[in-house]
C-alpha cells in the first residue's frame, strides 16, 4: 500500500488565492506517479481542447513513489497543455525540485487558473502562501529573481526554486522554468504557461520520514544501486557531462551544423566536453540524491567593458544539447561565443534547443533573400554570436511582426514567411542535437513529447549501423521502448539510469521496499498503458503525424549510414498511424 | 574530529550523505538527518557540509536545562531523548550549526559518529576518523 504522503495531491487555485490538500491513492495506486499520475490530472482538470493560455489550462508537477529514496529518482514531471505545439506539454526536471516536492509532503501539485497581479508562491509543509510579485516581475535576469527569493525565504538548502524570466512573463512559446539555477523545465513553453497565469515563482521544501516496510532490504538495495550508479557505466557524465557527446557525434557525421546543411566543421573540438572541461570547467554538481554530478559549470571570466583590469566572472552551466542548439546549430566555433549565447539565454529564461533551432532558421532565411534585415533587424550569420545575441533579446521583447512569429517557434514563422523544408521542427517543437538516421527522425516525430529520450531513436541508429529492419518493425521497437520508458518517468528516474532501472528486477526489488508489489509483466503492462494515455490525450488534441509535415532538410544532409530514404520514412509514418488508430487512440 | 570535512571543494550538493544518516536510522526522508549540505549562497559557489565537531566541551551540552545530553568522554554528546523537553536551547548554543531539528519528533538530531555519511560520500568530501579521541588532539 502506498502511504498517504506518496499520494496526497495539493491543488492551487491561482485565481482564489485558495489551495486544497487531497489524499488521492487511486491515482499513486494505479498509475505509480510521475507521468503516469500527470496524464490522468491532466484529463480531470484541463478542459478539451482549451487555449494554452487561459487560466483553465493546467500545471502539473508530479514525482513518483521512489523520489528521495533510490539514486537517481531525482526528477519531476511537469504536464501542461503546450503554447508550442497547442498539444501535451511534457517536461522533465531535477535540481531541488523532486525531492523538495516529496519533502513538502506531495505526490503531485496542480495548478489553475490566473492570479489578478503577479505572484509567487511559497509551498513549506501544509502551507501554501501566496505573495505579491510585482517588483520581481519585470526583472532583467531570472538569476537574480532566484537570488531575491533564497535571500527572503526560509529552508536553505533542502528547497527548489523554480522561478521564469522574461520571456516567459512576455509568453514566447518557448519560454523555460528555471530550477536551481543550472536545471530546466525547458521544452514546451512552461515558462509561458506560468506568465499567462501571472506566476513568477515557487518556492517549495519540506522535511519528512517516509517509513519502510523492510528497512534491512532497503539498506541491501540501495547500496546495489549506488554501486551501480557509481560504476563506468555513468563516468562519461560525471567526467565530462554531456557534453561528452560532441565529438563522438561529429566523428560519425551526426552533429548538425548551421541548420543542418552539415555535419562537420572545424567548431567542434572548440566546443567539446573536452576542451569546456579543461579550460572552462568550474564546478560540478548534482541533483539531490544523484552520485553522478553530471551538471557541469563554466567559470567565465569576461573584461569589462569600461574599466581595465575588472572582471566579470560567470558561473554558466553547459549541457550537450544547448552545445548542439546554440552552438553549432547556429555555426559556432569558439567557446568563449557559446558561453555567452548560454547565459543569455539563461537569464531571459528561454529554451535553449528551440532558440538556437529558431536563430538557425532564421540566418539560413536571410541567406536564400526569403527575407530581409528589415525583419531580422540584425545581419545573421552563422558565427557570428554577437548578432545572436540581439537575436535572442529580439525574440523576448518583439520589437516587429517577425519576432512576434518567432516567438511562437519555427513552425509557426515558417508558415507566414516560408522555409518550412529547412524550419527543423518535428509536431512544432524544435529538434534536438542528433541526425544519427532514420529512428531519431520518427523517434521525435512521432514520440509523445518530441524528445530524443521519449524512445531513443539516435541509439537504435547508432546500435543499428544502416542496417534497418522493415519499417514496421523498428515503428514497433520504437512504441515498445517508449512504453517501458514510461515506467522511468513515472517512478520518476533520470534517463541516465535507464540501463539500472530498466532492468525491470532493480525496479521490482525497490517498489517492494516501500510495499508495492508488481511483477515484470505487470510494469510492462503498465508502461503501454501510459503510453496510450498519453496518445489518446494527443490525438484528443488534434495531433496525427503526417509525412508532408517533415522539414525536408533531413534528407537533404547525409547522415552517418547515409542519406535518410524518404520512402522508408513514409511507410513507418503510414504504419505508425495505423497502430495509433487501432491500438492507442 | 570524528567525521571530518576532507574535501569541500569536491562536493557536488547530491546530499547522499544526508539520505544516508537517516537511511542508517531505519527510515527515508530528511526529517531525521543528523547532518546537513548547504549551497554556499547559490549553487554556484559550491557547498557547505555542516556536522558536528564532536566538542569535548560542547556548547550544546552546557545550554541543555534538563541534561539531556550527556557528554561523551571521547568528544561529542549523546541524546537521552526522554529528558528532552524540546527548548531548542541545544540548536541555538551551537556555533557551527550542527544540531538539526526533527519537528516531527521535537527533539534534536544528534550525530552518533557511525560515519555511515561519509562511507557512502561518493566524492571523498567526507572522511570518518575512527581514531578520534583515542589520543591527544
Amino acid at each position: 500500500m502506498f502511504e498517504d504522503k506518496f499520494s496526497r495531491v495539493l491543488y492551487i487555485d491561482l485565481s482564489k488565492k485558495s489551495f486544497t490538500i487531497k489524499s488521492r491513492p487511486d491515482l499513486f495506486e494505479k498509475w505509480l506517479g510521475g507521468t503516469g499520475v500527470g496524464i490522468q490530472i491532466l484529463k480531470e482538470e484541463c478542459p478539451k481542447n482549451v487555449d494554452p493560455f487561459s487560466p483553465d489550462n493546467t500545471v502539473i508537477f508530479a514525482v513518483g513513489p521512489i523520489t528521495s529514496l533510490y539514486p537517481l529518482a531525482s526528477k519531476t514531471i511537469a504536464i501542461f497543455k503546450s503554447p508550442l505545439t497547442g498539444n501535451l506539454g511534457e517536461s522533465h526536471a531535477g535540481g531541488r525540485s523532486a525531492v523538495s516536492i516529496m519533502m513538502a509532503g506531495y505526490g503531485a501539485i496542480v495548478i489553475k487558473g490566473k492570479s489578478d497581479i503577479p505572484v509567487y508562491l511559497s509551498i513549506f509543509d501544509n502551507e501554501v502562501r501566496f505573495h505579491d510579485a510585482r517588483a520581481i516581475w519585470g526583472i532583467k535576469d531570472a538569476i537574480t529573481v532566484g537570488k531575491i527569493i533564497r535571500q527572503k525565504e526560509t529552508f536553505s538548502g533542502q528547497r527548489s526554486i523554480m522561478r521564469i524570466g522574461r520571456a516567459g512573463e512576455n509568453l514566447v512559446s518557448f519560454a523555460s522554468l528555471n530550477t536551481e539555477t543550472y536545471r530546466h523545465f525547458g521544452r514546451l513553453g512552461l515558462g509561458a504557461v506560468f506568465g499567462s497565469k501571472n506566476l513568477k515563482a515557487i518556492v517549495i521544501a519540506g522535511k519528512r520520514t517516509i517509513n519502510l516496510s523492510d528497512p534491512k532490504a532497503y539498506l541491501r538495495i540501495y547500496k546495489n544501486i549506488l554501486d551501480e550508479t557509481t560504476s563506468s557505466l555513468m563516468k562519461k557524465y560525471h567526467d565530462l557531462g554531456t557534453a561528452a557527446n560532441v565529438l563522438p557525434l561529429h566523428e560519425i557525421g551526426g552533429l548538425p551544423i548551421e541548420n543542418l546543411n552539415r555535419t562537420s566543421y572545424e567548431g567542434a573540438i572548440e566546443l567539446s566536453g573536452e576542451n569546456l572541461a579543461q579550460n572552462y570547467l568550474g564546478r560540478r554538481i548534482a541533483c539531490t540524491g544523484c552520485p553522478v554530478a553530471c551538471v557541469h559549470i563554466a567559470a567565465f571570466r569576461d573584461p569589462h567593458e569600461e574599466e581595465k583590469y575588472f572582471y566579470k566572472t560567470s558561473m554558466i552551466g553547459y549541457d550537450y544539447e544547448p552545445i548542439y542548439s546554440l552552438g553549432t546549430m547556429l555555426g559556432i566555433k569558439d567557446a568563449k561565443g557559446f558561453l555567452k549565447l548560454m547565459d543569455r539565454t539563461e537569464k531571459l529564461g528561454l529554451d535553449a534547443m528551440s532558440s538556437g533551432v529558431a536563430l538557425a532558421w532564421a540566418t539560413e532565411m536571410l541567406n536564400k533573400n526569403l527575407i530581409t534585415e528589415k525583419e531580422t533587424l540584425v545581419k545573421f550569420s552563422f558565427g557570428n554570436w554577437e548578432r545572436y545575441i540581439e537575436g535572442l533579446e529580439n525574440i523576448v521583447s518583439m520589437p516587429n511582426d517577425f519576432y512576434k512569429a518567432l516567438a511562437k517557434g519555427t513552425s509557426y514563422a515558417s508558415k507566414i514567411y516560408g522555409g518550412k523544408d529547412f524550419a527543423l521542427n518535428f509536431g512544432k517543437n524544435e529538434m534536438p542535437g542528433y541526425h544519427t538516421g532514420p529512428a531519431a527522425h520518427l523517434g521525435w516525430f512521432l514520440g509523445a513529447r518530441h524528445s530524443h529520450l521519449d524512445n531513443a531513436g539516435y541509439s537504435m541508429d547508432q546500435s543499428l549501423k544502416g542496417n534497418y529492419p522493415r519499417p514496421e518493425k523498428l515503428i514497433d521497437n520504437l512504441i515498445e521502448e517508449e512504453a517501458n520508458r514510461q515506467i522511468l518517468s513515472s517512478l520518476v528516474v533520470c534517463f541516465f539510469a535507464r540501463a539500472i532501472y530498466l532492468n525491470f528486477d532493480n525496479t521490482i526489488n525497490c517498489l517492494k521496499t516501500i510495499g508495492i508489489d508488481l511483477t515484470k509483466e505487470e510494469l510492462k503492462e503498465l508502461g503501454m498503458e501510459i503510453y496510450r494515455q498519453k496518445m489518446s490525450y494527443k490525438t484528443q488534441e488534434g495531433w496525427l503525424p503526417n509525412f508532408q509535415d517533415l522539414p525536408k532538410r533531413i534528407f537533404e544532409t547525409s547522415a552517418p549510414f547515409g542519406k535518410i530514404s524518404e520512402e522508408y520514412m513514409n511507410k513507418a509514418i503510414d504504419y505508425f498511424r495505423k497502430r495509433l488508430e487501432k491500438d492507442f487512440r | 574530529m570524528r567525521i571530518e570535512i576532507k574535501d569541500p571543494d569536491r562536493c557536488v550538493g547530491c546530499e547522499i550523505c544526508m539520505l544516508a544518516c537517516v537511511r542508517r536510522q531505519g527510515f527515508a526522508g530528511l526529517a531525521k538527518s543528523k547532518i546537513a549540505v548547504h549551497s554556499s549562497g547559490g549553487m554556484e559557489k559550491g557547498f557547505t557540509v555542516l556536522v558536528c565537531r564532536a566538542c569535548f566541551d560542547p556548547p550544546c551540552a552546557a545550554v541543555c536545562p534538563t541534561n539531556a545530553l550527556e557528554v561523551r568522554k571521547d568528544g561529542g554528546v549523546n541524546l537521552i531523548s526522554e529528558k528532552c523537553i524540546g527548548c531548542k536551547n541545544c540548536v541555538e548554543a551551537c556555533t557551527v550549526n550542527a544540531v538539526f531539528w526533527d519537528s516531527e519528533t521535537n527533539k534534536p538530531n544528534i550525530c552518533t559518529y557511525c560515519g555511515f555519511c561519509a562511507m557512502n560520500c561518493p566524492h571523498h568530501v567526507l572522511y570518518f576518523n575512527k581514531e578520534w579521541g583515542k589520543r591527544d588532539v
